[in-house]
């Protein structure tokens, strides 16, 4: 896929090559793995797509295709984890947290187990292959389940420290990755934290609270309105549980309207997220920019974000809307 | 231990088993009682355990796949030392450590939390990767009802094990024939059991599950089979030991009330 998500250029300072975050996780996999013996992966049956297939490429004895069966591989990383291994448990999003949820929910988080959950193909920019294969729900479906973290990486620099953070921390993690191109929007000198949200400027008349492909956007958005004097922050909010309430707190007390963006169903996501927080704690206008309660469909990456509204056009329009 | 000796281990389980399933008043009584002969062999006779280091590296692992046997693990558990015995008057009560199904957070010697059925065969298979890993003698056994064989996931996991040679696991299927709907063949056919173990690459153990003896020489014979997992199909009674719980479907799923536990106790002290 040599094509861009993004119909115009991303506005960070000097734009950088744009890379699936599926790729960068495939190359943390083969640093962990020599740094850390006790690292196993497992995939059921797309390790060419997940990129799991380097990692079991240079360490064949600590790699386990489990085939076609998802439920299995969940149990398979937990029992791992049991023998005190740190498994990597990669599919497709759809079929890792729809397939395998109750299995994720009963034996991985009821249990507390040292496993993660890296799944690739999040989202609509799973492109041609249509709503089958499109986790739109996946978010939701990982942030209800207790002891469970849950973060979406913006791009592949982020995805890589994403990787070795979770590897460092003890307890179930669920990490979203893409298989779309996107461009690499954190600083150089960004360092991730689980937990932390990055703040890349906050907006006086709005933020916008952004995470994976869509804090690209969100920085064109925020560009765009820019230029015609309407200041608007931008949060990438990679961990959307445990949520950085403190940095919602801040953004929403210095801006009047705050926007969230997600490649996900507006419902149970990041959206969701940042209402229930907000609700409670600073209880300010929240608009929510995501997939609308429908089922995505085929079409190339870049097409389906403009039919489901998921760019930097679409985030400006609302802004403009909401504080006119 | 002798057979005599692990028959009187088992009969000790049933009594702890429908005493605390009694003072608890829910809970599962006929699987229990089925599996009391194959938890007690395992516990006292073939388990490399040890009960105050119960995480000891090189132990053995027991996976109750059918998790709502718990009062069968808890009366083992406590009977080996694991804990103190009077608390499982405290099964199923606020704030204990005995959960309805077993919960590894909440007790130690509960490997995993399990009572989702269909799931324990998958994390058996991934423990005895990693001892296999780490090139330790432990090995893996992993208790399963018949009727959990209805879920697809154990199919799955039976592919798993015979795909990478799992030796060292040892599966024991609680073959009773009930389940809550009624008899397996009429809610759905789970024979020919051992045709399908066999057609799965495992080495099947037709066996009888009540007679410790036969069960001892079936977890032998499973620790010598090389290159492919063990299953033991354990021919069982739900009930077993109490006359009048015995082949009951209704028993499943309820806790003998006070007189029923009475008549059970007396039975089983006869």
């Amino acid at each position: 896929m040599g094509e861009r998500i993004h119909s115009s250029p991303p506005a960070p300072e000097a734009p950088q090559k744009a890379r699936a975050t599926r790729d960068a996780y495939g190359e943390a996999l083969l640093e962990l793995g020599k740094k850390r013996p006790d690292v196993v992966v497992l995939d059921a049956d797309l390790s060419g797509s997940t990129k799991t297939g380097k990692f079991a490429k240079a360490f064949p004895d600590r790699f386990f295709n489990v085939g076609i069966s998802e439920q299995d591989l969940i149990g398979t990383a937990s029992g791992l984890s049991l023998a005190g291994k740190l498994p990597f448990a990669s599919t497709f999003a759809v079929f890792e947290t729809g397939r395998a949820w109750e299995q994720i929910r009963q034996t991985v988080c009821y249990s507390r187990l040292n496993v993660k959950l890296v799944a690739t193909h999040s989202g609509i920019t799973v492109g041609e292959d249509g709503a089958s294969h499109q986790a739109t729900e996946d978010v939701a479906l990982m942030r209800v389940l207790p002891h469970m973290t849950v973060i979406v990486p913006a791009d592949a620099r982020e995805t890589k420290q994403v990787i070795h953070a979770i590897a460092d921390y003890e307890g179930p993690v669920y990490v979203r990755l893409g298989r779309a191109n996107v461009p690499i929007v954190m600083p150089e000198e960004y360092a991730f934290q689980i937990g932390k949200a990055y703040t890349f400027h906050l907006g006086r008349h709005a933020t916008i609270i952004a995470m994976g492909v869509m804090v690209s956007a969100a920085l064109e958005a925020a560009a765009l309105l820019r230029a015609d004097g309407v200041d608007v922050g931008v949060v990438n909010m990679s961990t959307v549980k445990p949520l950085d309430g403190e940095t919602l707190l801040r953004a929403s007390s210095h801006s009047g309207l705050l926007v969230t963006a997600e490649e996900h169903s507006v419902i149970g996501g990041l959206g969701g997220a940042v209402s229930e927080f907000l609700s409670q704690h600073n209880p300010i206008r929240v608009l929510r920019v995501g997939i609308k309660d429908t089922f995505g469909c085929s079409g190339s990456p870049a097409e389906l974000l403009r039919l489901y509204g998921l760019t930097a056009e679409n985030l400006v329009q609302t802004i403009r809307e909401a504080i006119a | 231990m002798n057979a005599d000796e692990l028959r009187e281990k088992a009969r000790r389980l049933r009594i702890e088993i429908l005493t605390m399933l009694a003072c608890a008043g829910s809970g599962h009584t006929g699987g229990s009682l089925s599996a009391a002969d194959i938890v007690a062999v395992l516990y006292f006779h073939i388990l490399r355990h040890d009960p105050s280091n119960p995480k000891w590296r090189e132990r053995d692992r027991f996976i109750l796949s059918k998790g709502h046997a718990a009062p069968v693990l808890y009366a083992a558990l406590a009977m080996t030392g694991y804990f103190d015995r009077q608390i499982l008057n405290t099964l199923r009560k606020i704030g204990s450590p005995l959960q309805g199904h077993p919960c590894s957070c909440a007790l130690p010697g509960v490997e995993i939390s399990t009572g989702s059925l269909g799931q324990g065969l998958s994390i058996a298979n991934g423990i005895a990767l990693g001892i296999k890993m780490d090139g330790l003698p432990s090995r893996v056994y992993c208790l399963l009802g018949d009727g959990e064989i209805q879920e697809g996931q154990v199919w799955e996991a039976a592919m798993t094990a015979a795909h990478y040679r799992l030796d060292n696991l040892c599966a024991i299927i609680d073959n009773n024939g009930l389940q809550i709907d009624g008899h397996c063949c009429d809610v759905m056919h789970i024979e020919p059991i051992v045709k399908k173990w066999e057609a799965f690459g495992w080495h099947v153990i037709d066996c009888d599950g009540h007679d410790v003896v036969a069960l001892v020489g079936a977890f032998r014979e499973a620790a010598s089979v090389k290159g492919k997992p063990t299953m033991i199909v354990a021919r069982t009674v739900k009930g077993k030991g109490v006359s009048f719980f015995e082949g009951k479907v209704e028993y499943h799923g309820i806790a003998p009330t006070q007189a029923e536990l009475n008549a059970a106790l007396e039975e089983l002290r006869a």
